[in-house]
């Protein structure tokens, strides 16, 4: 372990930053962008935590992660109600269709 | 001097009973005038209102009088006989002085310090005269004064309501309040014709040549009524001259809404708005006197009596001393008065003034008679009293010859001694005047109650020349007896007016008194008591000469105008004017009533339709004629007299010689009493050379009295235009006034109209430019913002897709240029 440094930590999680943004940029399923949400913020929070372990943030990234992950969940939970609502009313979760409020 | 406990508790009593006999008729006013909008017009609960109101204040003011003499351990009874009760009186006074010197103040008589106190007078006067020399040496000891309220302290000005009672201020209380009464019950009668909802005034004609109609004013005029008694008896129980002032203006109002009661009627709201202006001529030198008693005394009450207040002190303790002298420095221009027990009510630092220049003092004094002037319709502001007479009958009986006008000589009498001697003979030469002018116009009047409204004012000039010439007791005391007797014929004259359908012409009545007999002898006791007749060379041991109430009075006031002029041989005319009027008195107040109640009946119709008047009328006429009779009974030993006694000025009784700048000798009480049987006899003897020829010409008529208007044609139309007074002020006043009235608005039309318009012409351009600057700059600017604003909103509303993934694909090329023009151009 005493080789892998702050390099690896940082191009992983920008790996899985890229790959939540292209998911949702591209999915048209509202879980699926919800899932690419989730990505981007975990690879924020690697990030963080890398930081934390090599850098001079000390406990303070940890914390933050622990805040972005209790975040996560909870806007997690927010958005499944809006989607769960909006299948309720028009029967699909594709974003696309969600052009009730266009001008 | 009587003990703090003692005085505090008869003081309070005294207060409270006259407080609530003052306030009653005021409680009265509100609950009429503002019940008299939902109660039925035809209703009489107003005028039963006010009579209880006024009644019950009567039988206050009688319990207060009762008890102030019983407080003032008066013998009211002084018939020669009772010499020694009133020496052991004295002397028990004398005793009682000495225990009490420690809480009296400086003014107690015990330490006059010349040899003209009261032991020396005691003796000198002898006779039953001495007896009162006790009481009338120190007014204030029988005095109570205290403070109800404080209206406002302004710095060092203290305005305050101030309450004084002493021997004045009860007589004037009950003589209110049972006249009043009187009126009252009498104005039942005699306003129920407005009790209606369709009155129609027949003095008032519409353009259609019909008679003016409205709805009936009892409760009105009730209402009316009341607030003047309220006022009147404030006037009286007022403490301080600023109180006075206030009450003074409230009864000028109710003069004016009495007068103008008939307001449709032009010379009823003309008469009532002369009354009005006429009297704020004389109030404007009123107010220069108390703006000059209140900048060198710093107080405005009249005497502080109370024995615990040791050090405070009144006007009148200022500026006499305490038997009464003014105590002068210096000469000529640099005469200053001294001013007495300076650490007074005026605490603030004490009294900036230890002296007042004596002209101030004169000025000051003549300020406050400008305003009794104007009041009490004296010469040269007479003109507005018979003016006044538009008002209903029963107002003038009240108002206008019994309380109102006379509160004038109430306030010279009560400021007695704020008056210097140079003071007097102005007031002196006053009322002679208008004594003389009112008597020589009643003789020509036609008219029934202007013939009453002149002998009012020749009256008030009576009483003001006795006040002037040092006769103070003669003046008040004509003045009660006469409220009395010329309320009484006032009232006749109103019940001859109501049962001749408001005929007032006395030329078209005549024979009256087989149709109204009360009237007539009621009216008769009235004329002989103002014409002081009396049967001579009889007399009651006791109670002097056999006559009504006017004959002690008059006797009074020609023997201290005979006093006087004996004095001041300069000023004889005080005393000649005076007697030969009272010959005049007695003739036309004679020819009146045989002109009204005798001879022929001069018009059918208004006499076929005479009747005499409802019990409701006759009844106060009847105990305003007892009064009148009896009022003075005893003359100036009498009780009446004796009460007003007590009221007196210290320095009155000892005269005065050379006194003032003018060296004016003012008579005492016992060169008055050596001059009264002379004064009397020769009185009597004019007014029985009056009477008898008012008897020849209109009783017997046999001088044709048309035929004497033509030989003296000129005199008669002189006198019928009242001596031009009227035409005099049109000229001096009223003419150069509507020059300048004219000018002014010549000047305004062709000047200053001009210059307006020209500004607002001026204004109007600036604004036109003014508006196209905003329509061409501002509006424009702000409608640039605006569109500007607009348009971009609309450009961006397309970026605006609502596509969640191509928000993330701007979100993430725009990080990643960000990045790139970050690094590519931060530097390192």
């Amino acid at each position: 372990m005493e080789n892998v440094g702050l390099e690896m930590f940082l191009a992983v999680s920008a790996v899985l930053f890229v790959c939540g943004v292209v998911c949702m940029a591209t999915k048209r399923n509202a879980i699926g962008v919800l899932m690419g949400v989730e990505l981007v913020l975990n690879g924020a929070n690697l990030n963080l935590v890398a930081f934390s372990r090599y850098g001079s943030l000390g406990l303070d990234g940890q914390v933050m992660s622990l805040f972005v992950i209790v975040l996560a969940a909870a806007e997690a939970a927010a958005a499944l109600a809006i989607v769960l609502a909006f299948y309720n009313n028009h029967m699909t979760v594709d974003v696309d269709q969600a052009t009730d409020l266009q001008g | 001097m009587m003990s703090p406990e003692f005085y505090s508790e008869v003081g309070n009593l005294l207060m409270w009973l006259l407080t609530a006999a003052w306030l009653l008729p005021l409680l009265g006013f509100v609950i009429e005038i503002f019940g008299g909008y939902w109660s039925d017009r035809k209703s009489k609960t107003p005028a039963y209102l006010a009579v209880g109101c006024i009644g019950t204040g009567f039988l206050l003011s009688l319990v207060a009088l009762l008890t102030w003499v019983d407080a003032a351990d008066l013998n009211l009874w002084h018939f020669g006989d009772t010499e020694s009760a009133a020496v052991a009186h004295h002397e028990a006074d004398a005793a009682e002085a000495g225990h009490e010197d420690d809480h009296s103040h400086s003014h107690d008589h015990a330490d006059h310090s010349n040899a003209h106190g009261e032991h020396g007078d005691a003796h000198h006067d002898g006779g039953h005269h001495g007896g009162h020399e006790s009481h009338a040496n120190d007014p204030f000891k029988t005095a109570f004064a205290g403070t109800f309220y404080r209206l406002g302290k302004y710095g060092s000005l203290d305005i305050t309501l101030d309450w004084y009672i002493d021997g004045l201020t009860v007589a004037m209380f009950a003589m209110v309040t049972l006249i009043a009464t009187c009126i009252h019950i009498f104005a039942i009668g005699y306003m129920s014709d407005e009790l209606t909802e369709r009155y129609e005034d027949h003095f008032v004609h519409t353009e259609d040549g019909g008679h003016f109609h409205r709805v009936g004013r009892f409760y009105r005029f009730f209402a009316y009524l009341s607030l003047f008694c309220f006022a009147m008896l404030g006037l009286v129980l007022a403490g301080n001259i600023f109180q006075v002032f206030i009450f003074w203006e409230l009864v000028g109002v109710c003069s004016y809404l009495l007068i103008g009661f008939y307001v449709e009627r032009k010379t009823a709201s003309t008469a009532a708005n002369k009354a009005f202006i006429m009297n704020r001529v004389g109030d404007f030198g009123f107010l220069i006197g108390l703006m000059i008693l209140w900048t060198w005394f710093g107080v405005f009450q009249f005497a502080e009596t109370n024995p615990e207040t040791v050090g405070s002190t009144g006007l009148f303790q200022m500026v006499r001393t305490a038997d009464g002298e003014l105590e002068t420095q210096g000469e000529g221009r640099e005469k200053v008065v001294v001013l007495q027990a300076q650490q007074g009510i005026h605490k603030d630092g004490g009294n900036p003034h230890p002296t007042i220049p004596y002209f101030l003092l004169v000025a000051a004094g003549l300020g406050i008679f400008g305003g009794c002037i104007g009041k009490s319709a004296q010469f040269p502001l007479q003109t507005w009293l018979p003016d006044a007479m538009e008002g209903p009958t029963p107002v003038s009986a009240l108002v206008h010859s019994a309380t109102m006008v006379a509160a004038g000589v109430y306030l010279v009498g009560r400021f007695y001694p704020m008056f210097t001697p140079e003071v007097l003979l102005v007031i002196a030469y006053t009322g002679c005047i208008t004594l003389f002018v009112g008597a020589t116009i009643a003789v020509v009047a036609t008219d029934i109650k202007k013939v009453l409204a002149y002998s009012t004012i020749s009256q008030l000039g009576y009483m003001m020349l006795a006040l002037g010439v040092g006769g103070w007791l003669a003046g008040l005391f004509h003045l009660i007896t006469h409220a009395f007797f010329k309320s009484l014929m006032f009232l006749c004259s109103g019940s001859v007016i109501h049962g001749c359908h408001h005929e007032q012409e006395m030329t078209k009545m005549g024979g009256l008194a087989k149709k109204m007999p009360i009237t007539c002898w009621t009216m008769f006791v009235g004329v002989v008591a103002i014409s002081g007749l009396a049967i001579p060379f009889l007399g009651i041991p006791k109670l002097g000469a056999i006559a009504f109430s006017g004959y002690h009075s008059k006797d009074a006031i020609v023997a201290a105008g005979m006093t006087f002029s004996s004095l001041n041989p300069i000023h004889s005319l005080l005393f000649f004017v005076p007697l030969i009027t009272a010959g005049i008195t007695a003739f036309y107040m004679f020819r009146m009533w045989f002109m009204t109640f005798f001879g022929k009946p001069k018009d059918q119709h208004v006499y076929d339709h005479a009747h005499e008047s409802p019990r409701v009328m006759t009844a106060p006429l009847l105990i305003l004629a007892f009064f009148a009779m009896f009022c003075a009974i005893g003359g100036e030993n009498g009780p009446l007299a004796q009460l007003i006694l007590t009221t007196e000025p210290v320095h009155v009784a000892e005269g005065a010689m050379e006194a003032g700048h003018i060296g004016l000798n003012l008579p005492g009480h016992h060169q008055i009493h050596e001059f009264h049987a002379s004064a009397g006899a020769v009185a009597l003897l004019v007014a029985f050379g009056g009477t008898i020829l008012a008897y020849l010409f209109y009783g017997l008529g046999i001088v044709d009295t048309g035929a004497m208007q033509k030989q003296f044609g000129g005199v008669h139309e002189f006198l019928r235009e009242k001596w031009m007074f009227d035409e005099l002020y049109e000229w001096m006043w009223v003419r150069p006034t509507l020059v300048v009235a004219t000018w002014a608005a010549a000047f305004d039309r062709c000047v200053l109209d001009r210059f307006l318009g020209f500004l607002a012409g001026m204004v109007v351009a600036i604004s036109s430019w003014d508006r196209r600057f905003d329509e061409a700059v501002v509006d424009r600017l702000v409608n640039a913002v605006g569109e500007a604003t607009s348009s971009v909103g609309r450009s961006l509303r397309y970026v605006q897709t609502g596509r969640l993934r191509q928000y993330v694909m701007f979100i993430a090329v725009s990080v990643v240029m960000l990045f790139f023009v970050l690094f590519a151009y931060l530097p390192r």
